[in-house]
């Protein structure tokens, strides 16, 4: 593999990785789902430079459907969402950037070490793309403990799924068949949680799901 | 005479950059000035205002010790002196072997030190505070900066600022995401040294945010010029270390006669020229951030330079 097509999927799948940060470090409803879209691009034009130089078709359609549901379709139901509830303003967090932040260095750094030694008899770009994957499917889990307000945690879950596309991609002979099915599950993963957020809306008055915690049963017990 | 070249060389670096430094200034002025529709002062304007500085009596509080009338030749010695570090129009200059990217660093944060205690050192509320703002914002840019030298470091084999400049220009490199992650780094380490918008505000005196005029409120006279001059002078480093470790083109390498070192010097005039446009219409383009967000705004630098670290460590081949 000549160094430049190493090069151009390496800076592909860095940048799925720093969008995965800003996602992080943006506190704005609207500008988190901006980003989202972004990585939702970066995915797609990363998995069509995987087809060109894996030579496998198929992942062109695996990058059209990133593209179309995630980086359009996906997005823009959200900012429907979110104008229908009235929140384009502050997100709440847990923690605060700083913390969040060299939580999620950690996370990299602790992806890094994991897939460095499994993937010892993969080739450079294989291993590159794992170790990238796993610290964004660790950064959607972050986004979505560190997050109180439900549409940003769906947006942690959806750049989670990101980074299994982003792992399922770089490894070889993924069947078409799988992919379109996540892709869908993904789709129909968003409608349940449109639902949803509408449900604790119309319940709690917020969607801010710190409301949801004095009704845990185990708390229920304690008082 | 080969030493009679090389020291020439040298010479007219440390001049070159002092001598376009308050030029360079007052271009950022003048761009700024004509963002915000105000025709401003012509940018040889700081020229005429350290030489008038350079002419008044020198007003000393009556509790100011030595250490208050030193301090400005120590920033101003010492920012020169990195200065003269950095490779601006060729590689290999004499002095550039004396020191590294990390000893340029530490040059700096003696400047800083130095400022920040002739601050405390009247006493006064003002500069008090502005010292103590200042040793935060150093305290959480200096880590970035070092994760920058460290990627680049790691990239080009060594931190020697001639030897990474000039295994740019000809090593094959390639797309990096680390250099641009390193890039970003940079800049907002440089935004916040220099004491630009979003940061701080370098047009204003009296304001409570303010952090880099706070502290240099009680000088006057060629005091007061020695650090506008070393503030200037810092400008231009931060310029050249920028188109010194990320945009390389042009440098005089191996060939040192007086061809390249022309090319050398008017690509490095125009780098810093561009330079001097484009940081104007990033601080009109932004409002100033509030102090509580300032280590948000730097951590954001320092996970940038950190990622690019841990980058350089995956695509590694061990």
């Amino acid at each position: 593999m000549s160094s430049m097509s190493f090069d151009i999927a390496h800076l592909l799948a860095g940048s799925i990785l720093v969008l995965s940060f800003v996602l992080l470090y943006q506190d704005r409803v609207s500008a988190v789902l901006n980003v989202f879209a972004l990585q939702a691009v970066a995915l797609s034009l990363s998995v069509a430079w995987q087809a060109a130089i894996q030579n496998a078709p198929h992942l062109l359609v695996t990058a059209g459907i990133a593209l179309v549901m995630k980086g359009i379709v996906i997005p823009a139901a959200l900012h429907r969402i979110v104008r229908r509830l009235g929140i384009h303003r502050e997100v709440e967090e847990v923690l605060g950037a700083g913390p969040t932040m060299l939580t999620g260095l950690g996370l990299v750094a602790l992806s890094i070490l994991l897939v460095l030694p499994a993937g010892q008899n993969v080739s450079i770009l294989v291993r590159e793309d794992l170790a990238f994957a796993l610290a964004v499917i660790l950064l959607g889990l972050l986004m979505m403990i560190t997050r109180r307000n439900a549409v940003t945690q769906i947006v942690g879950f959806m750049s989670l799924e990101n980074g299994l596309v982003l792992a399922a991609t770089g490894a070889k002979g993924m069947p078409l068949v799988v992919e379109i099915s996540v892709a869908f599950s993904v789709l129909i993963v968003l409608i349940v949680f449109g639902v949803f957020v509408f449900r604790i809306r119309e319940r709690f008055d917020t969607v801010d799901v710190g409301a949801l915690d004095q009704f845990r049963g185990e708390q229920g017990e304690r008082l | 005479m080969a030493i009679a070249f090389d020291l020439a060389a040298q010479t007219v670096q440390m001049f070159l950059v002092l001598a376009v430094a308050p030029f360079l200034l007052g271009v950022t002025r003048m761009v700024k000035a004509r963002l915000l529709r105000r025709i401003g002062p012509p940018p040889w304007q700081p020229y005429l205002d350290l030489w008038k500085l350079m002419h008044k009596e020198a007003v000393l509080a009556h509790n100011a010790s030595w250490l208050y009338r030193t301090a400005p030749y120590v920033i101003f010695a010492a920012t020169w002196v990195a200065a003269a570090l950095v490779p601006t129009f060729a590689t290999g200059l004499m002095f550039s072997w004396a020191a590294d990217l990390i000893a340029l660093v530490a040059l700096l944060a003696t400047a800083r030190f130095a400022l920040a205690l002739a601050g405390m050192d009247v006493g006064t509320a003002f500069g008090g505070i502005g010292s103590s703002r200042e040793m935060m914002i150093g305290s959480l840019a200096e880590p970035a900066m070092l994760l920058v030298v460290f990627s680049v470091a790691l990239i080009a084999g060594t931190t020697q600022l001639s030897a990474i400049a000039s295994h740019f220009i000809d090593a094959h490199v390639g797309l990096r995401v680390s250099l641009g992650l390193a890039l970003i780094a940079f800049v907002f380490v440089a935004v916040a040294e220099n004491a630009r918008i979003p940061i701080d505000n370098p047009a204003t005196h009296l304001e409570l945010t303010m952090v880099h005029e706070a502290m240099v409120l009680e000088y006057s006279g060629r005091h007061l010029a020695m650090i506008e001059a070393a503030a200037a002078v810092k400008l231009v480093l931060y310029f050249s270390l920028l188109s010194c470790l990320f945009f390389p083109f042009g440098m005089a390498t191996a060939d040192q006669s007086l061809g390249p070192l022309t090319v050398g010097i008017v690509s490095y005039l125009g780098k810093l020229l561009v330079l001097a446009i484009l940081l104007p219409i990033g601080e009109t383009a932004v409002a100033k951030m509030r102090v509580f967000r300032y280590p948000i705004f730097l951590g954001g630098a320092f996970a940038a330079g950190a990622l690019a670290v841990f980058l350089l460590f995956v695509s590694r081949s061990f």
